[in-house]
């Protein structure tokens, strides 16, 4: 069980509060994904929940019992690290031994766990190494391996996959993902990326200063974000947003449209039209970063691979009129 | 390949290095010389001591007729050893909150600590010796033991904060969360972590301690008396016995030196971690 409740939580470091009253929800089995600029609070919300920070106030609950004022040690979340926190003095295996050690289990149960958990992540042939001598993909699935064994409620992960190369980057991605199909143990993650965001996440909870902006899953937040913060934040590339004139034909104060929804055609039969700036070239898909549109600054378009045209080059655009986002003036989506 | 320094500034700088180190060496070489002589030639010429006597173990042998050796050096044992562990176990904890729960005046009570040392000791002589004499605590091994673990202390607790410091206190946290506590967390992960600081923490206040004679001095009489008593009981007013009170010193410092020479790289790693990372 993993059913992780918020109320009213707030968080002051001194006189700055870094976490004004919040309320959150997290189910049984769900895999949560906090996103937000850097400094928006999402640390220090994952911290609060595993006990390594105190509430100013508030209530968190676990598993219908409260637990603000219980010490990490007896939540039984298991915490995944950035620097993967590994015990640099001990063998691969003896950390991934750490948390039942100080649970108490049996040795023989512990062999069997440790086996299970090196087979699962590949980890085998590292058992008897110490995480100095380990690449950082391997560190990352040790300090994995440490917090699986432990069965605990929850997974908490704060940038787990952030020092890692791309490449890499993707197949402990996929790792994660598996490994939560496989427990079905809450998972909250904490990520910059939105790649992470989207493709793992049952659920995304988008944070500004602390706020929560909008809770949703990714196609949700994707198809109908609450305000203009989301709006600008999940996507990528991220979505054209322009006022006046323009958005007013919408019936907007402020109106979006994402790169995808943008067809590029010959100047005479574009709904708009520009000069290309730069043309991206990923070979599944061009961007074209258009200027001279009279919409905004420049206006990027997401074209297939095959369509070609270079920097001068005058073209015309054609918005899905029935996917362009509308937003009042606060910034509020309209329908 | 820029920055490679020039074999003439390499030489150069060894030789200073090598005069220093000499010069630094040399009074311990001296005394190691004359504990060797009889106290007739101890007195002569630095030349002729060197060229025109002979050897001889007499001053040892007199030495060790006169006064009981072992009973001083087990004191200076159970003294610096003993002043060391306590001072450990109250300095880990108290160096453990500053470097991890560090509040704001976390720095005002390291300096205050520091502070401490900048009295010269005997400005509290007397009081200090007065509640000895109440307490029935003069010429006791554990009087000193205490006086001494108070001494050094502010050492103890700034060097195993340094160290602490440069421990990432995510590791720490690590263990919280995977169900250690407090204790379980400093001794399974913080202490085997700082063990090199540690140790040249302990080498060095054994060190501080063995050496340390005011206190020493001025606190023993026979009882409790450790090697630093030893020496003094050989540089009478009377007219002083060179060769005995050079003997009498190498046999104290030679256990404390050769403790050092084989701890040596501990030491210069300990003292030096933090400079380098
Ligand atoms: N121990 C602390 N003392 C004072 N302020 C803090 C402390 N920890 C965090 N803060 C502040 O709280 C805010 C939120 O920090 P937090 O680390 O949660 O951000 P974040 O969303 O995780 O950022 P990032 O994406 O860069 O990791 C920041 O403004 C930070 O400066
Ligand atoms: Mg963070």
């Amino acid at each position: 069980m993993g059913r992780i409740t918020l109320e009213k939580v707030t968080k002051s470091f001194g006189d700055v509060e870094v976490i004004p009253p919040l309320d959150l929800e997290i189910e049984d089995g769900e895999f949560v994904v906090f996103v937000g600029p850097s400094g928006c609070g999402k640390s220090t919300l994952l911290r609060l929940i595993a006990g390594l920070e105190d509430v100013t106030s508030g209530q968190i609950n676990i598993d219908g019992q409260d637990a603000t004022d219980l010490p990490p040690a007896k939540r039984s979340l298991a915490m995944v690290f950035q620097s993967y926190a590994l015990y640099p003095h001990m063998s691969v295996r003896k950390n991934i031994a750490f948390p039942m050690r100080m649970a108490g289990v049996p040795d023989d149960e512990q062999k069997r766990r440790i086996e299970a958990a090196a087979k699962a992540l590949n980890l085998t042939d590292y058992l008897d190494r110490r995480p100095g001598q380990l690449s950082g993909g391997q560190r990352q699935r040790v300090a994995i391996g440490r917090a699986i064994v432990r069965e605990p409620a929850a997974f908490l992960f704060d940038e787990p996959l952030s020092n890692l190369d791309a490449a890499l980057r993707v197949g402990m991605r996929l790792e994660i993902s598996e490994l939560h199909k496989r427990l079905e143990t809450t998972m909250v993650y904490v990520t910059h990326d939105q790649v992470e965001a989207m493709t793992m996440a049952d659920k995304i909870v988008v944070l500004r200063a602390g706020n929560i902006e909008q809770v949703g899953s990714p196609l949700e937040l994707y198809k109908a974000p609450r305000n203009l913060f989301v709006a600008g934040f999940i996507g990528s590339p991220t979505m054209n947003i322009f006022d006046g004139a323009e958005a007013a034909k919408f019936g907007a104060h402020t109106a979006g449209v994402r790169p995808e929804h943008i067809e590029v055609v010959s100047p005479e039969e574009g709904y708009w039209t520009g000069t290309v700036g730069v043309a991206e070239h990923l070979g599944s898909d061009t961007f074209f970063h258009i200027h001279e549109t009279g919409l905004a600054e420049t206006i990027t378009v997401r074209a297939p691979g095959d369509v070609a045209y270079n920097h001068g080059d005058k073209i015309g655009l054609n918005p899905r009129t029935d996917l362009v986002h509308k937003f009042d003036e606060q910034g509020l989506r309209v329908q | 390949m820029a920055r490679a320094i020039s074999t003439k500034r390499k030489s150069v700088n060894t030789a200073i290095a090598g005069t220093l180190g000499f010069l630094m060496f040399f009074p311990i070489l001296w005394i190691l010389i004359l504990s060797f002589k009889t106290e007739e030639d101890a007195i002569r010429a630095p030349l002729q001591i060197l060229f025109d006597s002979g050897w001889t173990l007499d001053s040892f042998a007199a030495v060790q007729a006169r006064s009981d050796y072992f009973k001083h050096f087990s004191n200076s044992v159970i003294i610096s050893v003993g002043s060391t562990l306590i001072g450990l176990m109250i300095a880990i904890p108290a160096a453990w909150s500053m470097a991890f729960v560090p509040s704001k005046n976390t720095k005002n009570v390291l300096m205050w600590m520091l502070s401490t040392k900048m009295l010269p000791p005997v400005g509290v002589l007397v009081p200090i010796y007065l509640i000895f004499r109440d307490t029935g605590l003069l010429d006791s091994r554990f009087g000193l033991t205490i006086v001494l673990t108070l001494m050094n202390l502010p050492i103890i607790v700034w060097m195993l904060y340094t160290y602490f410091k440069e421990i990432p206190g995510e590791i720490l946290e690590a263990a919280r969360m995977d169900g250690a506590s407090l204790r379980e967390e400093v001794l399974y992960v913080l202490t085997p972590m700082a063990i090199p600081g540690m140790a040249s923490t302990v080498l060095l206040n054994i060190i501080l301690a063995w050496n340390e004679a005011f206190w020493t001095l001025n606190l023993t009489a026979a009882k409790a008396a450790p090697l630093t008593a030893f020496i003094a009981s050989y540089s009478s007013p009377e007219g002083l016995f060179y060769a005995k009170l050079s003997a009498a010193s190498i046999m104290a410092i030679a256990p404390i030196l050769i403790m050092g020479w084989f701890s040596q790289k501990q030491l210069v790693r300990g003292l030096t971690f933090g400079a380098v990372k």
